[in-house]
Order: C-alpha cells, then sequence, then structure tokens
C-alpha cells in the first residue's frame, strides 16, 4: 500500500511540475471552460421575462456550480492517448511496469490542483461583481458536493478513457469523442438545469451518465432537489460499466498494437 | 550463468494488414469505398539464440523487420506465430517480473517528459521500479557519470542537444538495471563524439553488469565496436547469424575513400586509383580492398592536390546489400 500512495505521490507531484509549466495557458483553459457563464446571462434573462422552475437567482447560482463541476470535469486523455497510439509514443509506457492509465490520471489530477487558483479567483469575482447570488451551503451538501465531484471527474476520465481505446482502431478517436461531446453538453446539465427538460426526456436522461457530471453536482450545492442516493448509485453503475468496456477494449488493443512510426 | 540463454526465438513471424492506396482523386474514391489491404509478412519463421551477456548486432535494411522483430522480443507487440522467450518469461503477457528485467531504447522515441528535467522522469521511473532514494542517488550518480551527463539533469529536455537528449533517455531506461537491453538505433542522429560516448557507455554497461545486448545500428562503427556477433536480416527472414569478421570478411572487403579535390579531375587519371563510385565536380568517392588501402591513400597523396581525404567503412546498407547479392543463408 505504502509503494501504491509513493508511486501516486511521485506521479502527481511530477506531472504537478509539468502543469505548472503552462501556467499562462491554464488561465486561458479555465476561461475557455466559462460557457456555463454564458448560459447563465441566457437563462437568468429568459426566467426575469417567463415562467421556469428556477428562479433568476437559483439560475445564477446553479450555473455557478455548473462552471465549478465543468472545471473539475475536464479531460482530454483522448487526445494523448490518440498521439500516443498513432504515433507509437505508447511504447513507452507499455514497457514499464505500472499501467499507463495511471499516467494520464495523474497528469489530469496535476492539472486540477494547477488549475484550481485560477478557478478559486474567477469565483470569487463572480461574488464580488454578484454579491446577491453568495450562499452558504450546508456542511452535508458541501461534503456530498465534494464527492459527487471527485465521482464525477473519475466517471468523465473512464468515459473518455474507454472512448480514446478506439485509437487502437481508427486513427481518430477523438472523432467519436466530438460526437459525444453533442450529447454531454446537452444531457449533463451544461446547457440548462434538468428541471427545464420536459418530465419525459428529463427522466430518460437520468438513466445516462451525462447527468451525473454535471448537474448531479450542481444540483447538491444548489440544493435543488434531487435523488441522492440514485444519484451516486447511478454513478457507480455507470463507472462499473465503463471500466469493464475498458478494461476489455484494452486487451482486445493491444493485440491491435503495432508500435507504429518504429 | 553465461551460458544460460537469455533471448530465445523459434519461428517468430509477424504479419501486419496494411491499407493500400492508389494516388489521386480516382485512388482516394477507390480507397473510400473498396479498401483493399495486403497482408506483410514483417518477419518470418525467425529462430536464434542470446547468450547471458553477449552483445549481438542485429542488422538489416530499413523495412526488413528488426524493430518489429525487437517489439516482439520487449513485449510491444503479440507474434503471429512462433514461440519467444525472454529471461525466462513470455515477453507479451508482460509481467511486472519480466517488465523489470529488460528495458528497449528507441533511437526515435523519448520517454522523457519535454518540459521538465530528465530528474523529474527519472524520479517517476525510480517509483515506478521501486528503487529506493537512496539507491536512486547512487545510480543516477553512477550512470550519469559513465554518460558524462552529471551537470545536465536539471535543465528541462528540451533545452539539451540531441546527444545529451539521447545519452538521458539511456540514463532513464538503464534506471531499474535491466539485464536485456533491446537497442534500437540508440545513436541515431548523433555527432560523431556523441556516438564514441554512447558505445562506451554500453561497453561499460555490459562488462559491469554482464548485461545481455540486442543492438540494431545503420553505422558500422556501433557494430564493430560493441558486437562479436551479428545477425542479418532481410525481408523479415534471418540470413546471417555469426561473427562479425566473418561478415566484413565475406561481404565487406571494400572500404571507401573520399576525396576533396583542389580541382576537378577527368575520370580516365582518377580511375587508376581505385574502383570509382562516384564524381562530383572536385569530390570523389573510391571503393578499395582493405589490403591495397594503405598503397592506395599514399598513392593517392603523392600524385593528386588532395585539400581533403577520408576513409570510411562501407555504409551497413552496402554491405548488406552484398550479403543479399550473395544470397548466403547460414
Amino acid at each position: 500500500m505504502n509503494k501504491i500512495l509513493h508511486k501516486a505521490k511521485v506521479l502527481c507531484l511530477v506531472y504537478y511540475a509539468y502543469m505548472l509549466e503552462y501556467r499562462a495557458e491554464l488561465l486561458f483553459w479555465v476561461l475557455s471552460g466559462s460557457l456555463p457563464f454564458i448560459l447563465m446571462g441566457v437563462w437568468i434573462k429568459a426566467a426575469q421575462a417567463g415562467q421556469f422552475a428556477l428562479r433568476p437567482l437559483e439560475f445564477a447560482r446553479y450555473f455557478l456550480a455548473a462552471f465549478l463541476a465543468r472545471q473539475f470535469t475536464v479531460i482530454w486523455v483522448i487526445w494523448d492517448f490518440e498521439r500516443d497510439v498513432v504515433e507509437g509514443q505508447l511504447s513507452n509506457r507499455l514497457l514499464q511496469p505500472i499501467d499507463p492509465v495511471w499516467r494520464y490520471f495523474a497528469a489530469h489530477c496535476a492539472e486540477r490542483l494547477a488549475r484550481a487558483p485560477f478557478v478559486g479567483v474567477l469565483i470569487a469575482l463572480f461574488f464580488w461583481l454578484y454579491p446577491e447570488s453568495f450562499w452558504v451551503p450546508s456542511l452535508a451538501s458541501l461534503l456530498l458536493f465534494g464527492l459527487a465531484l471527485l465521482l464525477s471527474f473519475c466517471l468523465r476520465f473512464l468515459m473518455q478513457y474507454t472512448l480514446a481505446m478506439f485509437a487502437f482502431w481508427i486513427e481518430r478517436a477523438t472523432a467519436i469523442e466530438q460526437f459525444w461531446f453533442l450529447f454531454f453538453i446537452f444531457l449533463s446539465g451544461l446547457a440548462a438545469p434538468l428541471e427545464v427538460f420536459p418530465p419525459l426526456l428529463r427522466e430518460v436522461t437520468l438513466w445516462t451518465p451525462f447527468p451525473y457530471i454535471i448537474y448531479f453536482p450542481a444540483a447538491i450545492v444548489v440544493g435543488l432537489p434531487v435523488d441522492v442516493l440514485r444519484g451516486f448509485l447511478m454513478m457507480l453503475g455507470w463507472g462499473w460499466v465503463f471500466f469493464v468496456c475498458n478494461r476489455w477494449l484494452w486487451r482486445q488493443g493491444l493485440k491491435q498494437y503495432s508500435g507504429m512510426g518504429a | 550463468m553465461r551460458d544460460q540463454i537469455v533471448v530465445e526465438a523459434e519461428g517468430l513471424s509477424k504479419v501486419y494488414s496494411v491499407a493500400l492506396k492508389e494516388p489521386g482523386f480516382r485512388g482516394t474514391l477507390r480507397h473510400l469505398f473498396r479498401r483493399q489491404y495486403r497482408l506483410i509478412e514483417a518477419v518470418q519463421k525467425v529462430s536464434f539464440q542470446i547468450r547471458a551477456g553477449e552483445v549481438v548486432g542485429f542488422l538489416g535494411p530499413n523495412g526488413a523487420g528488426k524493430t518489429t522483430t525487437l517489439k516482439m522480443l520487449s513485449g510491444l507487440i503479440h507474434p503471429s506465430a512462433g514461440r519467444v522467450c525472454v529471461a525466462g518469461q513470455v515477453p507479451f503477457r508482460r509481467e511486472t517480473s519480466f517488465l523489470q528485467k529488460i528495458t528497449l531504447v528507441m533511437g526515435q522515441k523519448q520517454q522523457l517528459l519535454w518540459d521538465l528535467p530528465a530528474l523529474d522522469s527519472l524520479k517517476i521511473n525510480a517509483a515506478v521500479y521501486e528503487i529506493s532514494d537512496v539507491e536512486f542517488r547512487y545510480r543516477v550518480g553512477e550512470l550519469s557519470e559513465m554518460l558524462s551527463l552529471q551537470d545536465k539533469l536539471n535543465q528541462p529536455i528540451r533545452k539539451l542537444s540531441l546527444g545529451e537528449r539521447m545519452k538521458a533517455e539511456l540514463l532513464a531506461a538503464l534506471l531499474h538495471r535491466p539485464s536485456v537491453l533491446f537497442l534500437d538505433e540508440p545513436t541515431l542522429g548523433l555527432d560523431v563524439n556523441a556516438q564514441v560516448s554512447v558505445r562506451d557507455f554500453l561497453r561499460e554497461y555490459n562488462q559491469c553488469y554482464g548485461a545481455t545486448v540486442l543492438l540494431t545500428s545503420h553505422y558500422m562503427a556501433d557494430i564493430t565496436a560493441l558486437c562479436q556477433r551479428v545477425m542479418v536480416i532481410d525481408a523479415g527472414q534471418l540470413i546471417y547469424d555469426g561473427s562479425l569478421e566473418g561478415l566484413l570478411d565475406r561481404f565487406a572487403p571494400y572500404r571507401e575513400i573520399k576525396l576533396e579535390l583542389a580541382a576537378p579531375q577527368p575520370r580516365e587519371i582518377l580511375q587508376a586509383y581505385g574502383e570509382i563510385e562516384s564524381i562530383e565536380g572536385p569530390s570523389v568517392r573510391f571503393c578499395v580492398r582493405r589490403e591495397k588501402m594503405t598503397q592506395a591513400v599514399s598513392h593517392i597523396l603523392a600524385n593528386l592536390d588532395v585539400l581533403d581525404l577520408s576513409v570510411t567503412d562501407p555504409p551497413i546498407e552496402e554491405v548488406i546489400g552484398r550479403v543479399f547479392k550473395a544470397g548466403n543463408v547460414s
């Protein structure tokens, strides 16, 4: 166990140093995830003009929480993995007695740490500009929110890493992710909270993995009515499904791998 | 111990399926709707054994199957047929105990993180291979001294020269002290000094740790400096396995003289000094038998106005070419 923790610590520390090399770019990466702020403006205006399930202030808080959830679930492993497979760089990782996924995962964890201060500044700026939206969630909500964020990060990583496995068979697995992302944007709650969905679509959406990435953690911290137990069970269930698919595709993919470019 | 067989391949084969595409718009459309594939037999029924501590040169022209063989030996790819055993294990199972015993260095691939100093990447390797801090410092000190890299380990990889980068890659690849080294063009693109220092390092590593080495290189000097035994592969088939002297005596009894003359000379005059390979203005390349080399050089220097003269082994491709022409299989 100590050896595993030591490996995890070293990987995270080195990749943290690596991510800090991109500190200037990090600010732009954080800003590139500010779609929820844009949608917040749209929904607040709409709520002021008509009847919606949420009031303008609730929309503001929801999209702020969605922004935070989005920042913690930004994943790019498919781009790295595809490049490593297509260019044969995966070979170096396969030669080491550790599954290559841990390097990608450590890089993502480290990036979250490096990104956090920028996110904190943006949230502080938001409350300074819009003080009415400030609220203090209960301790229980905060703890559940933290757990949901952690699981949503893992689930999103697992989802994309599973799609990344197709890089063993096709040259541009990222195309699948781009198609998948279309569903993600609309069904995750990034474009609108599930409260404004038609009831049938909402129920169907809740059976997919998407709302548990953004909507579920955001709803918990904002205090929207949400079935917490069902949410966590769905996350674990979908996580297990993707994990099984991922390991099967990984084993089959390695048989296909030819270490191109060498 | 030295008689122990460490690397064993028996009837090892690898077949790839490659999509074919004709050039032009019509070819593109045909490729889109009716894709055609061809099976490439990259390695065909290759069999050999390497004993502990041996340094073996693995030669062949581009696309002959050298790298594919190394990838199968190191467990990166699955063989299509045949049996392979390295350090007593089946490589493609990639068991931890196997991965801790081997390394594969690819001259055109890098494992070090580009934007960080080599030391950071080495720390990851130390953690992955479960090397203690004390042992890590000792090994890094020892290897960096052997490679003359002590003052370079704190610089970002991107700031290092190609030669320094290659040395750092070697350090990273050998930090866990593997007993079996697969080296694929480890001196590719390096200048002469860097090539010499990498060769010296590999020789020292082999002597210190009794490591078994299988080395591919297009530089004849790498092979002559390190290997007593060579294997030659062409079109996926092993066509020579024996001593280096035997290979050179039989297939490369010539050396090459490159001249830079003060002024161009007619071919009729030049051909008196040896077999002419090429003439480009004042630059001339001769092919001269080894036993006549001294005589030919002194003859040239005495009779021609020479600005520069160099004597080199023929490129390995030429040696291999002669092996193929002879159609030798042994």
